[in-house]
């Protein structure tokens, strides 16, 4: 999906991660003005600043191991210097990760949408399907969380206001066939890009592991190559489990895409940086708001420079 | 439930365990895996500071002259230390005898609140309340049909309002509905919402101010980062909480946030949410916590959890059975059956002392479909064979294979992990469980 060259775009992003900003910088900024030798008291103030936006204690260590190397070198005593080592090493980590979706238009696409409860996997359908349909895409929409009270109506009252079709069986149903329901109809009527919403679920249950294995499998039959996009979505809130959903998740049924959603509060999301070190997962959006419009492809330079750049 | 942070306690401790004597240098190497261990765990980095502070005082203060090893010293003073935090004997929702008493459940989006509000309801009317439910979301598409839904199953009145309300209005309205049809609990569902959001803050302070709840509870995903803290801060400011209820505790998140929402807000943990079932609701104990943080499992909520499925003496025999090593091929089937009622079999190990510590454990969840298959199996067996599995060779396979429509790989592997089982119930009674119910730290 390209982005629309909204120039609002980074100011945007600034907006949604600023109040965060503020604390991050603000902190680095007055550890080293005026300090020329960094002190061991630096890097306490280091670890602890990456550690509050959710880098986790491991990571945090290895960040500073690699300031420490690069400071031995005599590289790192002056302010710019530091914020951009910071800012290189992060961009670094997060390379292999920036790989925006790229969507053919020849043939259909079938997105996969999974992730524990709550983290907003049909907010990011109903808001992907909005957006694709403002670029002139043709889009339709599965409701395959058929387990969750009322999730059906919560897709079908953003497919609605986008005019999308929306396959749905009732609640209690297999969600498998939903899926095969919607490819028939996909392809009969010719529509680009499929979005399978799935009921949220723990990483650690077995039973609704093999569930998803399952949808994937029918939707493998009714067309090679399917799910072409398995998305993962991520709450920016959630601390160092994330890793461990996205860990297991990838695992047992394989995940192409992550979506780093809830990043307008005061959450820096800093854990999809440690997985995107270990992972290398691509992250593909990032919700900064409830408006549709509030979903954004993912840039990695835009996000570190959004995280660490002064104002 | 916070298995990897027992994990990581396991580890931590064994360090210590077998040294002799408690020094400088071994107290400063076991608090800095300590500390990683809780920062991995999501606590909060001031809480963690704190914590660690007031552990190394405890520990350098007492000793370890009253102690048999230092490792049980050390365990001792960190366990003592993460209960005290998380313990208030004020943890029962105080309903104040108006008619109704509201109770606001608030929280960010996706933590659970909607379906909190239906397990809270279930509860509550276990308990002998009149209990009505209201929604004042009006912003989430479907919020307010969710609780209808919910509120159907559980039979409790949720009170019709439309969704281009004002959200102040419907719960006044809803109180008034409450009053007037004899109720005596109202559960108000609120919207999700960014503890930065000024103007749905102040929605928030005017319930409040319109209802007067008796009580008003955070509702907290078990898996909240580090922003634990200003999150639970604001709401606090704004509301003055009465409550936390942690959600989503059936994962492996190791549940760091609880500690920190504690010292945050103040205010007990009241519930547990702990699965999808409406049922799925626990109250908190903090020691228990404490023993669970610690991997000291948590032998208590076992027996309860199982009393309310089966009944009490079938759940002492089942105590009784395990310690005795005595588990016979009936007792597994009669326990198979059981399951289905308690839940998930990874939930029930996890209380398990020590069980956390066994490898393989975690994925030995039977599906359902196996369950029936393992009671064929037993089913297909004499008595004498089901009290004595040894006995069951060969050609006593393919028959009992035969009589349950499996086949003989089908009994081996029934007889193979009960076992398997017999086995670890035997590490069980020998280690953990018994120290445990002389009131001693199993290590």
């Amino acid at each position: 999906m390209a982005d629309n060259g909204d120039t609002g775009f980074f100011s945007r992003l600034r907006e949604g991660l600023s109040k965060t900003r503020r604390g991050f910088v603000k902190n680095l900024e007055e550890m080293v003005v005026g300090e020329r030798v960094i002190s061991r008291e630096f890097y306490d103030e280091l670890e602890e600043t990456l550690i509050s936006a959710d880098m986790g204690p491991v990571f945090a260590a290895n960040v500073i191991e690699e300031m420490k190397n690069r400071a031995k070198r005599n590289e790192l005593d002056r302010r710019d210097a530091l914020m951009n080592v910071l800012n290189d090493y992060m961009l670094s980590i997060l390379e292999a990760s920036d790989k925006p979706l790229r969507i053919p238009k020849d043939d259909l696409f079938t997105v996969m949408v999974v992730g524990v409860n709550g983290t907003g996997k049909t907010t990011t359908v109903g808001k992907i399907a909005s957006r694709l349909k403002q670029e002139g895409t043709s889009v339709m929409a599965a409701a395959a969380d058929t387990f969750r009270a009322a999730a059906v109506e919560q897709l079908d009252v953003w497919c609605r206001r986008a005019d999308i079709p929306l396959i749905k069986h009732p609640t209690g149903g297999d969600p498998s066939a939903v899926a095969y329901d919607a490819i028939r109809a996909a392809r009969s009527r010719g529509t680009n890009v499929l979005l399978v919403d799935t009921a949220g679920r723990l990483h650690t249950k077995t039973n609704l592991m093999d569930e998803l294995k399952k949808i994937k499998r029918i939707m493998a039959r009714e067309l090679p190559g399917a799910p072409h996009e398995t998305l993962l979505v991520l709450d920016a809130v959630t601390g160092q489990n994330a890793l461990n959903q996205a860990r297991m998740f990838n695992d047992e049924i394989g995940v192409t895409g992550l979506v780093l959603t809830k990043l307008d509060g005061t959450s820096r999301g800093g854990i999809i940086i440690r997985i995107a070190d270990e992972l290398k997962l691509p992250i593909r959006f990032i919700g900064i708001g409830e408006q549709a419009d509030d979903l954004r492809p993912f840039d990695g330079r835009e996000f570190v420079e959004a995280l660490m750049s002064s104002q | 439930m916070f298995e990897n942070l027992t994990e990581k306690f396991d580890t931590v401790f064994k360090k210590l365990k077998g040294r002799g004597v408690l020094d400088e240098e071994n107290i400063r190497e076991a608090l800095k895996d300590i500390r990683i261990a809780l920062l991995e765990a999501d606590v909060n980095f001031r809480v963690v500071r704190e914590f660690i502070e007031e552990v190394r005082e405890h520990a350098v203060g007492r000793e370890v002259l009253d102690s048999i090893t230092p490792g049980q010293q050390i365990v001792k003073i960190v366990h003592d230390q993460l209960a005290l935090l998380m313990a208030d004997e004020n943890n029962q929702l105080k309903l104040d005898g108006r008619f109704p008493s509201p109770i606001m459940l608030v929280g960010l989006q996706g933590c659970g609140k909607t379906t909190t509000a239906a397990k809270l309801a279930r509860h509550l009317k276990e308990q002998g309340n009149r209990v009505a439910l209201v929604s004042a979301d009006v912003y989430r598409p479907a919020a307010m049909e969710q609780l209808k839904i919910l509120g159907n199953k559980i039979d409790v009145p949720v009170f019709e309002s439309g969704e281009a309300e004002n959200p102040v209005k419907i719960c006044v309205d809803a109180v008034e509905y409450s009053r007037a049809n004899g109720f005596d609990t109202l559960l108000i569902d609120t919207a999700g919402r960014l503890h930065i959001d000024q103007p749905l803050m102040e929605e928030l302070a005017r319930i409040k101010a319109a209802v007067n709840p008796s009580e008003i509870l955070l509702v907290a995903d078990a898996m909240t980062g580090q922003e634990a803290v200003s999150v639970a801060q604001s709401f606090n400011e704004t509301l003055a909480l009465d409550g936390v209820v942690l959600t989503k505790i059936d994962g492996d998140a190791r549940g760091g946030a609880a500690l920190s929402l504690r010292k945050v807000t103040g205010t007990p943990i009241k519930f547990l949410g702990i699965g999808e079932k409406i049922d799925a609701l626990e109250v908190f104990h903090a020691e228990r916590m404490a023993s669970r943080i610690l991997g000291m499992g948590d032998i208590l909520t076992l027996v309860e959890k199982a009393q309310k499925t089966i009944d009490e003496k079938a759940a002492k025999e089942l105590e009784r059975k395990i310690r005795k090593n005595d588990f016979t091929l009936d007792d597994l089937k009669t326990q198979l059956q059981q399951i289905k009622k308690m839940g998930p079999l990874q939930d029930i190990l996890g209380m398990i002392p020590g069980a956390g510590k066994i490898k393989g454990l975690k994925n030995m969840q039977p599906d359902e479909d196996e369950l029936v298959k393992v009671t064929a199996v037993i089913d297909s067996m004499t008595k004498e064979e089901r009290a004595h599995y040894k006995i069951i060779n060969g050609s006593r396979r393919k028959r009992i294979a035969a009589g349950s429509g499996t086949t003989v790989q089908d009994v081996n592997r029934v007889i193979k992990n009960y076992e398997a089982m017999r086995k670890m119930m035997k590490k069980l009674s020998k280690g953990g469980m018994k120290s445990f119910s002389r009131g001693k730290i199993p290590f």
